[in-house]
């Protein structure tokens, strides 16, 4: 999210965030959630902005923004491939589905679609484990899947897009 | 009557809220539609309920919007517009065979309305507790009750309570761990979304025993629904006066606020948990001092499960000694467990202390799916163990669970059949700790890495002879050199699959074979010529053209093409492909 075509991010979209919680202590963590959330995920330069206006180091906010999963460095695709790598799901042949998902968009985990449309995240247990194997696209839930399966659900999505 | 529509994340993800949707748009007046928590029966969701008044007529199960139409003829009077999804006598047992005390509500009442809370029972405890018991009572009335720590550790809660409470400080906090991280675990997710006021409730009452005048929960961000539902809670028991200052006229006063973690496994050490509630990353303190001495802001705290919690106001009104009455000599009360993996009937199951894994496996979960060989349950998550078949009548108790080499854990039972690779399965464990280590101890750190790194090479068959040996070596040495229980407990999975399966990492190291069959890079795929028919759906479906043959004649596999995927061995209608 840009100001102007200079790809800074515009940062008078965190000002409220930081006016409420810049002096409350402790509040890095929350911080960083709403940044994230409202940008989709964490610049580099709103982490400086970050630093500065909570009197801390950009080492330190790095550290933190690097030490939790939840946290992204990088945009994500318009679509995020949550795939649940819990016990259940494991069991259930979910190193299956991961490859059915390379397979069809040529991605692994961590990397987005050169279309910018699908990131692929693994994640620890989403907690549908009687569904398992279990993957999650945004807000919606796909279980009991198969390689097929997964391959079907993509494809629809993609030509959603087309 | 009422329609109650289940509505737990569970229930949701298998379409309850499509479920919802289309009874609402068929809705007549002569019914009201509502919605209830997770009732556990993860197998049959969406689950669907019909009542009159407080009768529970008809049960449904695996509800698709489809059958909302016939859901209303029966509201209407039509006996039997539902009587093909409504729940077996088989099904019913899953319940029928469980005591429910932390779950007594969950599936029951509307989690988002605290009358139906109140309504049952609940704040009586909180109500007697401030106008009958002092804190000492509370305590000891704890203490009668034997309760202990359901987050994995097993500590007694009472001498936690009274640490806190003895303590010296001006201000005390009480602290939920509700970061549920053990991947198969989800019974604190239950209890949040299906009861949170249950949770708010024993909260209160800790923070009464212990003197804190503030509470935190801290939930982890996988669980929006939970952080939701948990946020509604506290707005509505604070306006109900449940909440806040004087409470129900006391002079207690007590503030409740959520923290929700960002993504660490590690977050579920309490000290780790301080660390990342101060905004920090979560990395353990060292211990003493205890969080009891200095914890939260270096104030006096006391950290507690939410099933821990969700125990407590039962407790209170039944008595301790109601509680203690369940269980065996060392471990009391009930336990919750989340059934999953190769099973049946998988979901939540509540069974006093002192039943065994036969009992909840085979008695509740239905046995094996496909009625396949069971070959091991995973209880305790990356801390804890694979317990093997021979030992299915392990009571279910801390210290005969431990004395297998697994631990009681948060509750995630993962039942595992012979299709499950062990050293596959220690590795998957292997893998999760040695990302989830945060760094700070070197043991931790670098042991799990390089553990992961020979398990890796064996499940490629590259193993070595001295393997076993080393692994064992690096175990014993991270448990000793760890700080915390992360890395304390991350060789569990590996020690007990050494122990119980021996055989298979021999196997996979010296005869290059994988016994479950599991292993990719071990398997090899060979056609039958006797059983092939020359139908060339096989060649076809190879992705790398690795199979040979005309029309009508048996095929061979080139097996320095083959990348042994599978599809040959998946398209072969005659049983000809056999994998070796």
């Amino acid at each position: 999210m840009s100001c102007c075509n200079c790809n800074k991010s515009d940062l008078s979209l965190i000002k409220d965030v930081l006016d409420k919680y810049a002096s409350v202590d402790g509040s890095l963590i929350t911080i960083l959630q709403h940044a994230q959330d409202i940008y989709g995920y964490l610049p580099t330069d709103v982490l400086y902005h970050i630093a500065e206006k909570i009197g801390s180091t950009p080492a330190k906010v790095m550290g933190v923004a690097t030490f939790y999963s939840q946290f992204r460095l990088q945009p994500v695709g318009k679509y995020l491939i949550m795939l649940c790598q819990g016990t259940a799901c494991h069991v259930n042949g979910s190193e299956r589905i991961e490859k059915a998902i390379k397979e069809e968009l040529g991605i692994s985990d961590g990397e987005t679609t050169v279309d910018g449309l699908f990131t692929l995240k693994n994640v620890a247990c989403l907690g549908c484990c009687s569904l398992s194997p279990v993957m999650m696209i945004n807000d919606e839930t796909y279980g009991r899947l198969t390689p097929d399966k997964a391959k079907e659900i993509l494809r629809n999505l993609k030509a959603k897009e087309d | 009557m009422r329609i109650v529509v289940g509505q737990g994340s569970c229930g949701i993800a298998a379409g309850a809220a499509k479920v919802y949707s289309a009874i609402e748009a068929q809705l007549s007046s002569s019914a009201e539609l509502t919605i209830t928590g997770c009732i556990g029966m993860c197998f049959l969701e969406p689950i669907v309920d019909i009542y009159d008044g407080d009768a529970l007529l008809k049960r449904l199960v695996k509800v698709q919007p489809s059958d909302a139409e016939r859901i209303i003829d029966y509201v209407n009077g039509n006996e039997n517009a539902v009587s093909d999804i409504e729940i077996t006598d088989d099904d019913k047992d899953f319940l029928l065979k469980q005591t429910r005390i932390a779950l007594r509500h969950c599936g029951v009442i509307n989690p988002e309305k605290i009358e139906e809370y109140v309504a049952d029972d609940g704040y009586k405890a909180l109500e007697k507790v401030l106008k009958t018991m002092t804190p000492e009572e509370v305590i000891e009335e704890i203490k009668v009750s034997g309760l202990a720590g359901r987050g994995g550790a097993g500590f007694p809660t009472w001498f936690k309570w009274n640490a806190a409470r003895q303590s010296q400080g001006d201000y005390k906090y009480l602290i939920c761990n509700a970061d549920e991280g053990d991947p198969g675990a989800f019974m604190d997710r239950a209890v949040i979304e299906s009861d949170p006021h249950n949770l708010i409730e024993g909260m209160l009452i800790g923070a009464y025993a212990i003197g804190a005048k503030e509470a935190v929960v801290y939930v982890r961000a996988e669980y929006p629904l939970a952080i939701e539902r948990l946020t509604n809670a506290i707005k509505e028991a604070e306006e109900k006066g449940y909440l806040g200052e004087n409470i129900l006229g006391s002079s207690f006063s007590c503030k409740m606020r959520i923290k929700a973690g960002a993504g660490a496994f590690v977050c579920g050490e309490e000290t780790a948990l301080i660390e990342s509630l101060q905004g920090e990353r979560g990395m353990p303190r060292l211990k003493p001092p205890f969080p009891a001495q200095s914890g939260y802001w270096y104030k006096p705290s006391n950290i507690n499960n939410v099933e821990t919690f969700a125990n407590v106001s039962w407790i209170i009104l039944n008595g301790g000694a109601a509680f203690a009455a369940m269980g065996t000599e060392n471990s009391k009360g009930t336990k919750v467990f989340a059934l999953t993996g190769k099973i049946k009937k998988g979901g939540l199951v509540e069974i006093p202390m002192g039943k065994t894994l036969r009992d909840v496996i085979f008695g509740i979960g239905g046995g094996i799916k496909n009625d396949a060989q069971f070959k091991a349950v995973q209880m305790g998550g990356p801390s804890g163990g694979c317990i093997p078949a021979e030992l299915l009548d392990t009571v279910i108790d801390y210290k005969a669970l431990g004395a297998t080499g697994a631990i009681m854990g948060s509750g995630g039972m993962v039942v595992m059949d012979d299709s499950t690779c062990m050293v596959g399965m220690a590795q998957f464990f292997l893998d999760f700790t040695a990302k989830e280590s945060c760094g700070k101890c070197v043991h931790c750190r670098i042991g799990t890495k390089r553990m992961l790194e020979i398990l890796s090479r064996i499940v490629k068959g590259e193993g070595k002879e001295g393997d076993i040996e080393l692994l064992e070596e690096l175990c014993y040495s991270i448990k000793d050199g760890a700080l915390c229980g992360l890395g304390q407990t991350a060789p569990n999975p590996v020690l007990t699959t050494i122990k119980y399966f021996r055989n298979e990492y021999e196997a996979h190291i010296n005869e290059k074979k994988c016994p479950a069959k599991s292993c990719t890079d071990l398997l090899s795929y060979r056609i039958v010529e006797d059983k092939c028919r020359g139908c060339t759906l096989c060649s076809k479906k190879c992705p790398v053209n690795a199979i040979i043959g005309s029309v009508k004649n048996p095929h061979i596999i080139d097996t320095e093409k083959c990348i042994r995927c599978g599809a040959c061995y998946n398209s072969c209608k005659f049983e000809a492909i056999v994998m070796e």
